[in-house]
């Protein structure tokens, strides 16, 4: 059978589903194919053991662009995002160090810590909050590339210098160095208590694989911070039901507007003909027309599997081949008989409701980093864990807990590559980990599910493990975000185009690929 | 956690009207009772009592604490004598203003600082390379303000020594029943009053002495909401009401220079070098753009926008604090700050920002108010500050 649409959407991850609903807001005819049983990519909630419900991979919701909120009316689809309040850090000494959105309480604590550091905090936010308005504009915009003449990328680039030009010498200095820096050596000008710089540090290592003392690491110190600016529209926080039902309620919109979606869709290849893109050919040999076929897969996976390199200029399959992925972050979901009772709050609290992170020196999260680059998974990761279940009880039965653990470093090529053995090993050294400093932690455990960069290939098809579709490392950023002639959401075939986190501004569960993805075509279209 | 400071078991004991608010991130009264008006009453003519502890208060010490404050403050510290204590503004290198707060010289080399915000970290910025001690004693000082006409004789009956000869902005050592302190003839209402400086541990201590010997002078534990009325009364700013920290500042247009707050007075240009000089020099060269002046709503027009809908004017009886815009000459003049019924003058009273071409006094500028959900605008005067200045301030 054959039918046509004016767009097919390949993948119904996060983005692929922000995309479809903004195109079938416009009034195409869309349709989104999706090779798993259920929506969302890496954005999903699963009753993974019985009557616990994990997000399984992504577990917060960063930076998920407001104008997408308001534009595509999530709330009015089942979106609800609970406030995650603070950061705890426990130490090996019984202390920990907590980090609150209360301007009072958290001064008060990180007095408790360091005076001087509870007085620079003020000012490093006013600081980041500075240049957080300086650098977000550039979210919203399809990335001009300067090599080109083409006179809408010129204007483009003319837009983009008049707005560097707006930050003044002093922000514009200060952007020069967040770019340039680790996150270590920038946080170093400002602090001096080290479980403070190794947690504000470990934003700046999420998904990639760098330590904190790697240059080009500052600048996604400014993430948290884009953030904040958004604070009234709680873009940071918990889905309520969990991420899934971030993709639950996208899926939703994309549907009131008449977007079809189709579940245990895979696809095998893009249709190319006379270099245009004119359809896609499922696995079971279905094949369905579109004018336009829009990817939410990975470049990798996009253009070398499902378009195929013959099709494709070969310094632009050479680019694709170079862009780096390099999976380095796992994932434990516990299932708990009972709360964990950290040593260092014994009676436990408000702080078990934020997140919770195991980082207490810089040193510690570069060693950790260490392993990794010689290709072990880290025996004292860093870890970033929330417990769900303490914001929305309907996570677990009554007095029950589900555990949300990211897991850095666990490097895709491991030496001797992933097996089951080695996951349950990297499992242990998680579990391991934890339990230096809630001790009740694994007598407590109901059920444990590991997953590693291998497991969230195959399960997701991310190339490597990557949870970001690619590095974010500036290298491939912004216009070179995949690639030199691939970005801005376009690609060397006619009618194909990428609207996944290997976009500009990549990765998190910000939307921001998409909704920008569907602005180009629908710019093209008109 | 919001802290509680050292006089909270007593405090939380009195305050019946459970009107709690925050200070620096502290716990403090709103009123005690409920309402506050007794406790606005008790500054004018007898004896309130606040406790001011949640004060930023610094302990600078050595051979260079007065070079330092010199450096930091618009005021010329080197030449304060002992005792003397400076309110004075601090800026940033643009000539801004950061903070407002006190420095007392409590000998040569030592010197206590107040301030409202946060100032260890600035402080020990513009200390490199000066032999200097810098020491947070926020916590570890306790504070409590004695205002009003009875304040003296309340003080003298538990001191040791004569008090008689404490001239205003001045300091000693002193012991209170027995507890060492030192008083500034300081305050923020304007008013005959002091403010007693002791170690946290004797705290309540000196409470009890107080409240005991100020018995029958009418001594009345006071909070906020009182004390806000009073320092409108006394024209006297407020950071983060009245005006914007330059470190907390937004953008450009947030930020205030001293000249534009009134207090050009405090700025020593004579002192060769503090930050912000450059920038305070040639804009006083040049004339601030904005000066911060005193509002007196007009009572008829007032009563006449009311009337207008069959209602008898609204007063302000709480203090408030928003932005209320101001017009003159058909364009924005400006706007005030904070303002409220003034139950002493019997005036409706106003703090505002104006454009230096409408501050003179006497200017008819026009106040926005609501009446009725609509937005009216009042006739107001420009008038001098202080509202309420009263001799004993200073005699």
């Amino acid at each position: 059978m054959s039918r046509s649409f004016d767009a097919i959407v390949i993948g119904g991850g996060h983005n692929g589903l922000v995309c479809a609903a903004y195109l079938a807001r416009a009034g195409k005819r869309v349709l989104v194919l999706e090779r798993r049983e259920h929506v969302g990519g890496a954005a999903v909630s699963e009753e993974v053991f019985p009557g616990f419900r994990f997000s399984v991979f992504s577990y917060v919701v960063s930076l998920l662009r407001p104008e997408i909120i308001r534009e595509l009316d999530l709330p009015r689809h089942g979106l609800h995002i609970l406030p995650l309040e603070s950061t705890l850090t426990p130490l090996a000494n019984g202390d920990y160090l907590a980090q609150w959105n209360d301007h009072d309480q958290n001064r008060c604590e990180l007095a408790r810590h360091s005076l001087r550091d509870a007085e620079a905090y003020e000012e490093y936010g006013r600081r980041m909050h500075h240049m957080a308005r300086a650098v977000k504009p550039l979210l919203a915009m399809a990335p001009p590339d300067p090599a080109s003449l083409d006179p809408r990328e010129l204007l483009g680039l003319a837009r983009l210098g008049a707005h560097l030009r707006g930050l003044g010498s002093a922000r514009f200095h200060e952007l020069c160095r967040l770019m340039t820096m680790s996150s270590a050596d920038y946080l170093d000008q400002w602090f001096e208590c080290e479980p403070l710089k190794a947690t504000k540090s470990a934003s700046g290592i999420i998904g990639t694989l760098a330590g904190p003392r790697s240059p080009g690491t500052a600048f996604v110190l400014l993430h948290h911070y884009m953030g904040e600016l958004d604070g009234v529209f709680r873009a940071w926080g918990f889905a309520k039901g969990g991420n899934g039902s971030v993709s639950e309620a996208i899926a939703a919109a994309a549907r009131s507007w008449g977007a079809e979606i189709r579940t245990n869709a895979a696809v095998a290849r893009v249709r190319v003909e006379g270099g245009r893109a004119t359809g896609v050919v499922l696995e079971d040999g279905e094949e369905i027309h579109a004018r336009r076929v829009v990817s939410n897969a990975d470049p990798r996976r996009t253009f070398l599997e499902m378009v195929g390199e013959k099709h494709l200029p070969a310094d632009f399959v050479a680019a694709i081949r170079r862009y780096r992925f390099r999976g380095s972050s796992g994932k434990v979901n516990l299932a708990l008989g009972e709360l964990p009772r950290f040593t260092c709050l014994p009676q436990g609290g408000a702080a078990l409701r934020g997140a919770i992170s195991i980082s207490p020196s810089v040193e510690y999260l570069e060693r950790a980093y260490d392993e990794a680059k010689y290709g072990e998974f880290s025996r004292r990761p860093y870890l970033d864990m929330v417990i769900p279940s303490l914001l929305d009880p309907s996570m677990a039965p009554p007095g029950k807990h589900v555990m949300s653990i990211f897991v850095q470093y666990a490097p895709y090529r491991l030496n001797g590559g992933w097996t089951d053995a080695r996951r349950e090993a990297f499992g242990d050294a998680v579990v391991d980990t934890i339990a230096e400093y809630a001790p009740n932690l694994k007598s407590s455990i109901l059920h444990r599910q590991v997953i590693t960069p291998a497991d969230i290939e195959r399960t997701l098809g991310l190339s490597e493990g990557n949870i970001f579709q690619g590095e974010l490392s500036l290298q491939q950023m912004f216009f070179l975000r995949p690639a030199a002639a691939g970005s801005r959401y376009r690609t060397p075939i006619q009618d194909l185009f990428l609207c996944g986190a290997g976009t500009h501004p990549g990765g998190g569960v910000m939307g921001a690929s998409g909704r920008n993805a569907a602005r180009a075509i629908l710019g093209e279209a008109a | 956690m919001l802290k509680t400071t050292p006089f909270h078991p007593r405090i939380a004991a009195l305050c019946k009207s459970h009107a709690w608010r925050r200070w620096a991130g502290y716990v403090v009264a709103s009123s005690y009772e409920l309402s506050h008006e007794r406790e606005y009453h008790a500054i004018r003519v007898a004896a309130a009592l606040f406790d001011i502890s949640p004060l930023y208060k610094y302990l600078v010490r050595g051979k260079d604490a007065a070079r330092l404050l010199d450096r930091v403050v618009t005021r010329d510290v080197v030449r304060a004598s002992i005792g003397q204590v400076l309110y004075t503004p601090w800026c940033d290198g643009s000539g801004k203003v950061l903070d407002d707060g006190t420095v007392a010289r409590l000998d040569e080399s030592t010197f206590r600082m107040t301030s409202a915000d946060p100032g260890l970290r600035w402080l020990e910025e513009n200390a490199l390379g000066l032999e200097v001690a810098i020491e947070d004693v926020s916590e570890s000082t306790a504070a409590l303000a004695l205002q009003g006409p009875n304040a003296r004789a309340i003080l003298q009956q538990v001191s040791e020594s004569d008090l008689a000869g404490l001239k205003y902005f001045r300091l000693v050592p002193a012991r209170l029943r027995g507890v060492p302190v030192t008083i500034s003839r300081t305050g923020y209402t304007g008013d005959l009053g002091y403010e007693i400086w002791l170690d946290a541990a004797h705290a309540l201590e000196l409470w009890d002495a107080l409240i005991d010997a100020g018995a029958g002078h009418g001594i009345t534990p006071a909070g906020m909401l009182a004390l806000d009325l009073a320092r409108i009364e006394a024209g006297l700013m407020l950071i983060d009401v009245d005006y914007v920290s330059a470190r907390k500042a937004l953008i450009e247009s947030q930020k205030s220079s001293p000249f534009e707050l009134g207090l050009g007075w405090a700025v020593d240009l004579r002192k060769e070098r503090f930050v912000g000089r450059t920038a305070l020099a040639e804009e006083a060269r040049r004339g601030p753009q904005w000066q911060f002046v005193g509002l007196e709503v007009d009572w008829n027009s007032l009563e006449h926008l009311y009337a207008e809908l069959g209602l008898a004017p609204q007063l302000p009886g709480v203090a408030w604090r928003m932005s209320a815009p101001a017009y003159a000459g058909g364009e924005q003049a400006g706007y005030a700050t904070s303002g409220g019924w003034s139950p002493l003058l019997k005036r409706y009273i106003a703090l505002a920002h104006l454009q230096s071409r409408w501050a003179a006094a006497g200017t008819l500028v026009e106040m926005e108010v609501t009446v009725e959900h609509r937005r009216k605008r009042a006739t107001a005067r420009v008038v001098p500050r202080p509202f309420f200045d009263p001799e004993r301030k200073r005699a």
